[in-house]
């Protein structure tokens, strides 16, 4: 157990440092921290007393360690725009996001199961066809499109739902504001977590479909078949079991994937999260901002592949994570 | 009777091979795969004969009149005969900026997938050839490029960019950076799917014999190895090319791709997004309309391909 | 009365463009407790004769014609509801590959009792006591640990074991084995078959072993059916079969054992390869690669006839079994 979970955090680490590199190269190379700080109007003496001062003249892994230190204490820079810690901002702004990809990983997953198992095991119905059509049309659609769509069907044409904000929030605890604890909010969510869920629910549909298909026609579920089991315990229990464990694989990987179609969610229903915010931060130029997101946005991909691939060694019996450990 | 004329029965030409294929029976048979090769076709004809039969050229400001801005297509009241599909907010003919449109979104998705189709099969020839750590190395690599998301990849490389040259220079180039940055980020797809077939080709005896008689890696890579991963590198550039087209018309509708002056699909989308709630909803939907259809004839394509390329037959 | 009685069980395939005969008209039948194996190269319709009798084949396949009596009820005809009270509990089936006929992702415990629980009203614990004293028997070591296993912890030879526990668990009269032993180390598999021999005889139950084995029929078994190109074209006591087999097939099948050949020769085997479902050849399917053959073989398909022994469908037995030709069959 232990051997196998310092494999997945050594590498993630690595993956964090290069994240950091980069990050870090962009830093140095975006925009111009005196000219935030001082203005222009400085004479060039003064400028190269600062530069000095700053650690701007020092060698490239002195600063990149100078700089890795502060963000491992959480001190990512000060955004030029909020005047905050970047960290902070972007903290602020996390639980907006985090919520949306709840509420789409939620549609999802309550749609995408039921959704896959059907269409595999009646696969010439027609029921399935309509479903395996409107998967295809669904993939097809992009999801800011999807998202203008809905907003000029439910909020423009019939006035049923928000088109932008959050609504009404309650704080939760420290910057968590939630959008579950009010109608206005569930009213408001609606909408940007349905038009999320939509590039991805018809990929789990087809995904569950196909391995479900293919978990069918397995000997083993024959052999259930056999023993005279009943129908629902060879879908759900013998069959469904073994479905999900490679699911389970791509869905982690999607999950990271949801947090950068929020920025266009957010985008189109003005979703006060991080993905608006860091488009903002780029007309703006504000380059610690845009760092800061950088990292917690890496962070989070890492975070999840980790996890993900634990879960996974956790579900599959034949990836024993115990014995992996002795 | 003379020798020419029975000479093409006996010799069918490339075509007629095609056409009596198991692919091209299948393909027949098929409507739905008939139905969007021929939409796609006329699709991408329409747009790269754009030049030759737009009404209007979208890029020349002489043509464009502020005045004219906001026209409906001509089945609806108050709009202009000359205008067939209205016109944007810039004034400009929606039909012919479409059409133009269009030509640089299936630019964009082509090139980015033949580079990405270059960078990957060349790194799943390399990987599974030559095998051993470097192999491992690559392959690690795909899995951790793999695991980020390529529209997040793309998202702040492009963003990145823009702030560093400014929106002058950037757009400029913007083609050229949308065709990097989604040619760049997809090639573990193809790289793992190369590397399995040269794993399961070089264990065989041709490949032996090729080598015996003296021939380099290159040739036996590209002569031997390669066409026996064609049908799976087809289907996943029909699949990529799709996928491409909706990155980039994301990244155009969150202002990161082709700029207003020379709209792709994506970017026309954005432009008439603001005007979607004081009533002036073609310029969004029209172009919404074509990418969907142009989206999806690919997509269907790609569906009967692999189906057909990929026949699990039954195991009687 | 006998347990299983088939008649003219005529079992199709529908491919995309045409529809494939892979059964072509079995009769036979099976007393109480008797063992029979069935022979055949790959793609005699071994396999598929098996599943049929359970009624599992899927699709393209489909029984298109004929009665399979089991206790006098035909298993064609049963509800979904019957056909689940048969499965596993009055007739069980032994699959080919151990390594993939058990769920990977579910305990032995769990495989073992939910089959128990969908037979017979038991508790759990009194479910996994039965599991326990089946495992015994099939001489599993220490059954309690290995309730709790998966089947990646255990060997091949353990899994087909657990298998044979499984088929037993409800005591049926029945269990069709499709080749069990194929897929395993050659060492384990003489001991794979004493035990199905063993079980079989003290518990009474009845065996139709399908495999492609001579060897292991002639100690497995007691009846043999010869199958070739979805008919059955030689049956009768296995002692007969094996010491004088009627058919040319037949025959060539037993000349290529290992055990008629000198040492230096080279196998005799039949020339040929078995036709695929789609072009059987017309008349004997066997025509194209007997050294028999003639106009009337080619044209018509062989009725079944009672010769010497046993059954047997060819036009040429008479002839073949003529002194001179005999000694050339022989030689």
């Amino acid at each position: 157990m232990f051997a196998y979970l310092a494999k997945r955090v050594i590498q993630a680490i690595a993956v964090m440092f290069v994240i950091s590199l980069i990050a870090f190269a962009i830093q140095g190379n975006l925009g111009d921290p005196l000219r935030e700080l001082v203005g222009q109007s400085v004479s060039e003496e003064v400028r190269q007393q600062l530069r000095d001062e700053l650690g701007l003249n020092d060698s490239f892994v002195t600063q990149y360690l100078r700089f890795a230190g502060n963000a491992l204490q959480g001190d990512l820079g000060t955004s030029y725009f909020f005047k905050e810690p970047a960290l902070d901002v972007i903290l602020k702004k996390l639980p907006a996001t985090l919520e949306l990809v709840f509420g789409a990983t939620l549609i999802i997953v309550g749609f995408s199961v039921p959704l896959g198992v059907y269409t595999a095991i009646k696969p010439d119905s027609i029921l399935s066809r309509i479903i395996m059509g409107l998967s295809i049309i669904g993939i097809s659609i992009p999801v800011f499109l999807t998202a203008i769509l809905m907003i000029f069907v439910f909020s423009v044409e019939y006035g049923w739902l928000p088109s932008y904000g959050r609504g009404d929030t309650v704080h939760v605890w420290g910057y968590w504001q939630t959008n579950f604890a009010t109608a206005d909010g569930w009213l408001h969510i609606i909408l940007p977590s349905f038009a999320l869920a939509s590039i991805m629910l018809p990929l789990f549909v087809r995904l569950i479909r196909a391995e479900m298909m293919e978990v069918l026609q397995s000997e083993y579920v024959k052999y259930a078949k056999a023993k005279g089991i009943k129908p629902w315990r060879i879908y759900f229990i013998h069959a469904l079991k073994n479905t999900l464990l490679p699911v389970i694989t791509v869905g982690g990987v999607q999950i990271g994937t949801m947090v950068a179609y929020t920025i266009l969610t957010e985008t189109v229903f003005q979703w006060p999260g991080m993905g608006f915010m860091f488009l903002e931060a780029v007309n703006r130029v504000d380059t610690p901002l845009i760092v800061a997101y950088l990292i917690v946005v890496g962070f989070i991909f890492v975070v999840t592949n980790t996890i993900v691939d634990l879960i996974y060694g956790l579900v599959n019996p034949t990836v024993n994570i115990a014995r992996m450990g002795a | 009777m003379s020798t020419e004329m029975l000479n093409p029965k006996q010799q069918p030409s490339r075509w007629s091979k095609a056409w009596n294929s198991n692919m091209g029976y299948s393909f027949r048979r098929n409507p739905v795969a008939v139905v969007s090769m021929v939409v796609f076709l006329l699709i991408a004809a329409a747009s790269f004969l754009a030049p030759l039969i737009a009404p209007y050229d979208p890029y020349d400001p002489a043509q464009i009149d502020i005045m004219n801005s906001e026209y409906p297509p001509v089945w609806i009241n108050d709009s202009l005969p000359e205008f067939l599909l209205g016109t944007d907010d810039q004034g400009r003919d929606l039909l012919s900026t479409i059409l133009y449109g269009t030509r640089l979104s299936l630019l964009i998705g082509i090139c980015a997938v033949a580079l990405q189709a270059f960078l990957g099969i060349s790194i799943g020839l390399i990987a599974g050839y030559v095998g051993g750590r470097l192999d491992s190395l690559l392959m690690r690599l795909a899995d951790i490029q793999l695991s980020f998301s390529t529209l997040m990849v793309a998202i702040i490389f492009l963003a990145v960019t823009q702030a560093m040259f400014g929106s002058e220079t950037f757009n400029r180039y913007a083609i050229v950076f949308l065709i990097a940055v989604i040619g760049v980020a997809e090639w573990p797809q193809y790289a793992r799917t190369v590397r399995a077939t040269v794993l399961a080709e070089k264990k065989k005896e041709y490949v032996d014999s090729a080598r015996v008689l003296g021939f380099g890696p290159m040739r036996i890579m590209v002569r031997h190895i390669l066409p026996n991963s064609l049908s799976p590198i087809f289907v996943i550039s029909t699949v990529q090319v799709a996928n491409a087209i909706i990155s980039e018309a994301s990244l155009s509708f969150l202002g990161l791709g082709m700029p207003p002056s020379q709209p792709s699909l994506g970017s026309l989308i954005s432009s008439g997004f603001d005007y979607i709630f004081s009533g002036s909803w073609w310029i969004t939907a029209i172009p919404g309309v074509v990418l969907v259809v142009l989206v999806l004839v690919i997509n269907l394509l790609g569906d009967w391909m692999r189906d057909v390329l990929n026949p699990k037959l039954y195991k009687g | 009365m006998s347990l299983l009685s088939v008649r003219d069980l005529t079992v199709k395939f529908a491919m995309r463009d045409q529809t494939v005969t892979a059964l072509n008209g079995i009769s036979f039948d099976l007393a109480k407790g008797e063992r029979l194996g069935i022979v055949g190269e790959s793609g005699a319709g071994k396999s598929i004769t098996g599943f049929s009798l359970m009624n599992l084949l899927s699709r393209p396949g489909y029984i298109d014609n004929g009665q399979i009596l089991f206790e006098g009820e035909d298993v064609v005809q049963m509800n979904d509801k019957r056909l689940r009270n048969l499965r596993g509990n009055r007739m069980a089936m032994i699959f080919q590959d151990p390594m993939v006929t058990l769920n990977p992702v579910l305990t032995i415990g769990q495989q073992m009792i939910e089959t128990l629980m969908a037979h017979r009203k038991l508790s759990r614990e009194e479910a996994r006591q039965i599991a326990i004293v089946k495992l015994r028997e099939v001489y599993i070591p220490s059954p309690e640990e290995r309730l709790e296993q998966y089947p990646h912890e255990l060997s091949g030879g353990m899994r087909q074991r657990i298998i044979i526990a499984i088929a037993l668990l409800l005591d049926p009269q029945l269990i069709i084995a499709d080749e069990p032993t194929t897929a395993l180390d050659v060492t384990i598999q003489a001991d794979i078959m004493e035990l199905m021999l063993e079980l079989c005889q003290s518990n009474q139950v009845g065996l139709i072993l399908i495999t492609h084995d001579l060897g292991v029929v002639s100690q497995m078994t007691e009846r043999t059916l010869v199958m070739y190109a979805g008919r059955i074209i030689e049956s009768g006591r296995t002692r007969e079969i094996i010491n004088d087999p009627q058919h040319p097939y037949t025959q060539g099948l037993i000349n290529a054992l290992p055990q008629q050949t000198l040492p230096g020769q080279r196998l005799k085997q039949i020339p040929g390869n078995m036709p695929g479902l789609a072009s059987i050849p017309t008349g004997c399917a066997f025509n194209p690669r007997c050294k028999y053959a003639t106009d009337l073989c080619r044209s018509r398909v062989p009725e079944t006839v009672h010769y010497g022994e046993v059954e047997v469908a060819c036009h040429e037995v008479q002839r073949l079994n003529s002194d001179e030709d005999r000694q050339e069959a022989r030689a």
